[in-house]
């Protein structure tokens, strides 16, 4: 079980549209990997492609360095020793739960399948509703049996297809959890395709983040939040909101919030005109400090306030809160910059 | 892209040999096949029609021609204003409003479709002729002698034609109408109130656009089944293009010119394919996403609910209930005439040749539906729509255009044989219940893949990867996940090709082998003698069977309507 993934350049289309444009990324077994893009930018039709589903027009796809997929050949879904996980589950609705978990062992001897669905089903707790139908679940006993399932047959890789987005908040940070931990408990390899972050940071060891059909940034989830490598990572992933600077060294940024110093090394000239990316975490509420914005907007997240801000020169901030400091919009708010990760991108003339 | 060393690429090779996915897989190349079997007629037909070995044209287009045309045209366009009015109004009623047995009119406005036009048709004739009991009725009451002392319509007439198969057609109409009506948000009515339009104003404005794709569906159904339509237009001597089919093919014996004619035919069919085509694709646009369960209707009280009654409770006793009553009273005063050995063998063919081709269409519809759901290609896509356009081509047509290549073939492996062998095999093909049943099964394959298709697309698409990911190949899945899901869907298939065999004329007159009658010849050989009374039981077993894809529709409707009472 587990073997390293190796996706190469690939390519797709459907009828005249490109919907994979040479996307690249590799995985080490026993890594869990998300997939994360916004809607239509080829996250599915990877998925689909790496599971033997969709054929490719260019590249081609390595499972254990053997090659699966190429325009040439492709290995048909049935022998890849894939499991897969559907976002509507895809339970046989005329079988029950047993008979689902056992759908891929039908090469096993009877005692063989019996142990392992048991096993399976221990694991995902459910040993006992064995001989209820899927209609007799709830959406989250059904996504375990849907992991059961896949796991079964001990596959080479699991594939996750949006698994979690059917299931209510709560109970979907929770499976999410779960299935980490059991998918690292036995060293299962997965890949998982998502357009929610949040999904995306709790479960990955890696984050792919996917758009126009190609890997715009593969990294760990701390780094694409800290350090998105483009303008649209750092757009799509988080709050935050850009403002004017120039370069002042090289590891320096002049704006107007002060002298910004952060990890940056850039090699861009000094004076370049840059747009800085300000997280809302970068910008800390402090009584004391000279330095104010006017609050414009607030909106109440429990435990804290994100407050919009307006800077002298009219460029709007982003600041996190706690809620114990309430303040009303129109006043004037002391803040303290603490940006550790600066993120610049040359300016772009409109 | 050469990523992997050679040695890995050779031994992923050798393990996987075996499992490449072959682009001339089964599935694609049955699809493949049953399309071109299904297009087939349509070719036959326009190669004769063009290159015939005697050319009839100019005599055609000189003669009998500008009359079967105009016969043709008129006759659409009657049944297409009746089955429009009759099935618009009925439906706009029981969607709309509230009124006594409403909720019965719902599913009895669906009965006449279970009556075939030409039986409709002799029952009429038998009840308003000269001496049938109308007119004797109105003779008695009134004193009169002769024909000549009083004027009544006569019912053998282009009139008569485009009342009784509008009388039988309509449900097509009402069927899509209804549910498109059901399907309209009740808010968009609302804001058409709201800005100050009559309830009147707001249909035209707004329920009856809305609806136009379905109805433009509903009409253009009804229009293939008219120009299908041999029987009624034979007793009303009312001379179609069907009509002149026959008279050219078996009067006068021209193939050629029968090609020639159905070519013409093939013009409206490419025209209703089209009305059909753009309604579908307007629909999609059209159709709401929410089931607006809880709709509210106006309770009509007072002179307009018994108009509302009226004009539902006139289609169904005239489409349905006194049609069926006279057959019945006639199937059981003649019965004992009619239970002969030969009507046991009637029943027995038409049981024969109605199941075969039940059973030869859902396996077909299988492989095509599968076929596509495996190969999501455009080249697949077309070819499954190639495979379903038997529909429109009347039935009288699709005879010409399978007697063609049949006869070639039969014609060359007896030349074949007679040299080589010096045996005659004779009309192999031709001459037997098998171009009977290929006919069939080309003309009715689409109502058993639109049956299958709709059942496999309510199964998820994740359904078929799970299985395959837990390696069940192509074949298995649907063996093992697919027909299990799919029984039901493909019996309503198979129930719906059976039943729409058994009733088919057009080409079963053309197309049985000598000697061979079905329950629909022999209805219409006794009535078109003017012996319904003796075919009566025929024509009976005819519509009961009728009845059963009518109630199963019927019973979908009510189960809509009790899920939506229950959300």
């Amino acid at each position: 079980m587990s073997a390293p993934l190796k996706v190469d350049r690939i390519s797709c289309r459907y009828e005249n549209e490109s919907a994979v444009n040479h996307a690249s990324f590799d995985i080490e077994p026993g890594d869990l990997a998300c997939l994360l893009g916004p809607s239509g930018c080829g996250k599915t039709t990877v998925l689909r492609a790496i599971a033997g589903f969709q054929p490719l027009i260019d590249g081609a796809i390595y499972l254990d360095n053997q090659c699966i997929s190429s325009p040439a050949n492709i290995v048909a879904p049935e022998h890849r020793n894939m499991g897969m996980v559907f976002q509507d589950h895809a339970l046989f609705p005329h079988l029950n739960v047993e008979r689902n978990v056992a759908a891929g062992l039908f090469r096993r001897s009877d005692s063989d399948r019996r142990r392992i669905v048991g096993e399976m089903l221990e694991r995902v707790g459910l040993q006992n509703q064995m001989h209820k139908y899927p209609h007799e679940l709830s959406g989250g006993q059904q996504q375990r049996v849907a992991l059961a399932r896949a796991l079964a047959p001990s596959p080479e890789l699991l594939l996750m297809d949006e698994p979690f987005s059917n299931l209510d908040g709560d109970l979907r940070e929770r499976l999410g959890q779960e299935v980490r931990e059991l998918l690292k408990d036995i060293g299962a390899t997965c890949v998982m395709v998502t357009h929610d972050q949040q999904d995306a940071f709790t479960f990955g060891d890696v984050v792919g983040v996917m758009r126009e059909g190609h890997i715009e940034q593969w990294d760990k989830p701390y780094d694409l939040y800290h350090e998105p490598t483009s303008l649209f990572v750092a757009k799509f992933i988080g709050d935050g909101v850009f403002i004017e600077g120039t370069i002042a060294s090289a590891t320096e940024v002049k704006s107007e919030l002060g002298l910004l110093r952060g990890d940056l090394v850039t090699d861009l000239p000094v004076g370049t005109p840059v747009d800085i990316l300000v997280r809302p975490d970068d910008i800390i509420h402090d009584d004391h400090s000279t330095q104010t914005a006017r609050i414009v907007k607030r909106s109440f997240r429990g435990e804290s306030y994100l407050y919009t801000l307006v800077l002298p020169s009219g460029s709007k901030v982003l600041s996190l809160v706690p809620s114990h400091h309430s303040h009303a919009i129109g006043e004037d708010l002391g803040i303290k910059m603490e940006i550790d990760h600066l993120v610049v991108y040359p300016r772009i003339k409109p | 892209m050469a990523i992997a060393s050679s040695s890995n690429t050779e031994q992923a090779q050798y393990r996987f040999s075996s499992a490449l996915i072959n682009s001339a897989d089964p599935w694609r190349i049955g699809t493949v096949v049953i399309a071109l079997l299904a297009i087939l007629p349509v070719f036959a037909i326009l190669w004769l029609a063009f290159f015939p070995t005697e050319n009839i044209w100019p005599h055609l287009v000189k003669t009998s021609l500008p009359r079967y045309l105009q016969n043709t045209i008129v006759l659409m366009l009657g049944v297409g204003t009746s089955v429009f009015a009759t099935g618009v109004s009925t439906a706009y009623l029981v969607s709309n409003y509230e009124f006594p047995f409403r909720r019965m009119f719902e599913w009895l406005l669906l009965l006449p479709l279970a009556f075939p036009a030409y039986v409709v048709a002799y029952l009429y004739t038998d009840l308003l002729e000269f001496a049938g009991p109308v007119q004797q009725g109105l003779r008695t009451l009134f004193g009169w002698q002769l024909a000549s002392d009083y004027w009544f319509p006569n019912v053998r007439s282009m009139g008569g034609a485009v009342m009784l198969m509008g009388l039988v057609l309509y449900p097509y109409v009402y069927l899509l109408a209804r549910s498109s009506f059901i399907e309209q948000s009740p808010n968009l009515s609302a804001v058409s109130r709201l800005s100050g339009r009559s309830p009147f104003k707001t249909f035209m404005f707004v329920s009856l656009p809305i609806a136009r794709p379905a109805i433009a569906i509903g009409v253009a159904l009804a229009l293939m089944e008219t120009l299908n339509d041999f029987g009624t237009v034979d007793f009303f001597s009312v001379h179609t293009l069907t009509a002149g089919i026959y008279d050219v093919w078996l009067n006068m014996g021209n193939l050629g010119g029968a090609a020639q004619i159905a070519s013409v035919m093939l013009t409206f069919v490419v025209l209703l394919l089209s009305l059909e085509y753009v309604g579908r694709r307007r629909q999609r646009f059209y159709q709401s996403a929410g089931r607006f369960s809880n709709k509210q209707r106006k309770q009509l009280v007072g002179r307009s609910k018994w108009l509302a009654i009226f004009v539902c409770a006139a289609p169904v006793s005239l489409g349905f209930i006194l049609p069926f009553l006279m057959l019945l009273k006639y199937a059981i005063q003649y019965f004992e005439q009619s239970w002969s050995p030969e009507f046991r063998e009637y029943v027995f063919n038409s049981l024969y040749v109605s199941t075969t081709a039940a059973v030869v269409c859902a396996t077909l519809a299988v492989v095509v539906c599968y076929g596509r759901r495996l190969h999501r290609s455009t080249s697949m896509i077309i070819a499954a729509r190639i495979a379903s356009v038997g529909y429109a081509v009347p039935g009288a047509v699709l005879a010409v255009g399978i007697v063609i290549p049949l006869a070639s073939f039969d014609n060359a492996m007896d030349t074949f044989f007679r040299a080589r062998f010096d045996i005659s095999t004779g009309l192999m093909l031709t001459g037997t219940t098998f171009a009977l049943i290929m006919t069939y099964v080309i003309r009715f394959l689409a109502i058993s893949i639109g049956s299958v298709e709709s059942s496999m697309s309510k199964i998820s698409e994740s359904v078929d990867m799970a299985a395959r990911t837990l390696g069940y190949s192509a074949s298995r899945t649907l063996g093992r996940f697919q027909l299990p899901l799919l029984k039901s869907g493909i019996l309503t298939a198979a129930l719906i090709v059976f039943v729409d065999t058994m009733k088919e004329l057009p080409a079963t007159l053309l197309l049985r082998p000598f000697n061979f009658e079905t329950l629909s010849t022999h209805v219409y050989q006794f009535a078109s003698d003017e012996m319904i009374e003796q075919s009566a039981l025929g024509a009976l077993c005819i519509v009961i069977s009728g009845l059963l894809p009518v109630i199963l529709l019927s019973k979908t409707i009510s189960q809509s309507q009790s899920l939506a009472s229950r959300a």
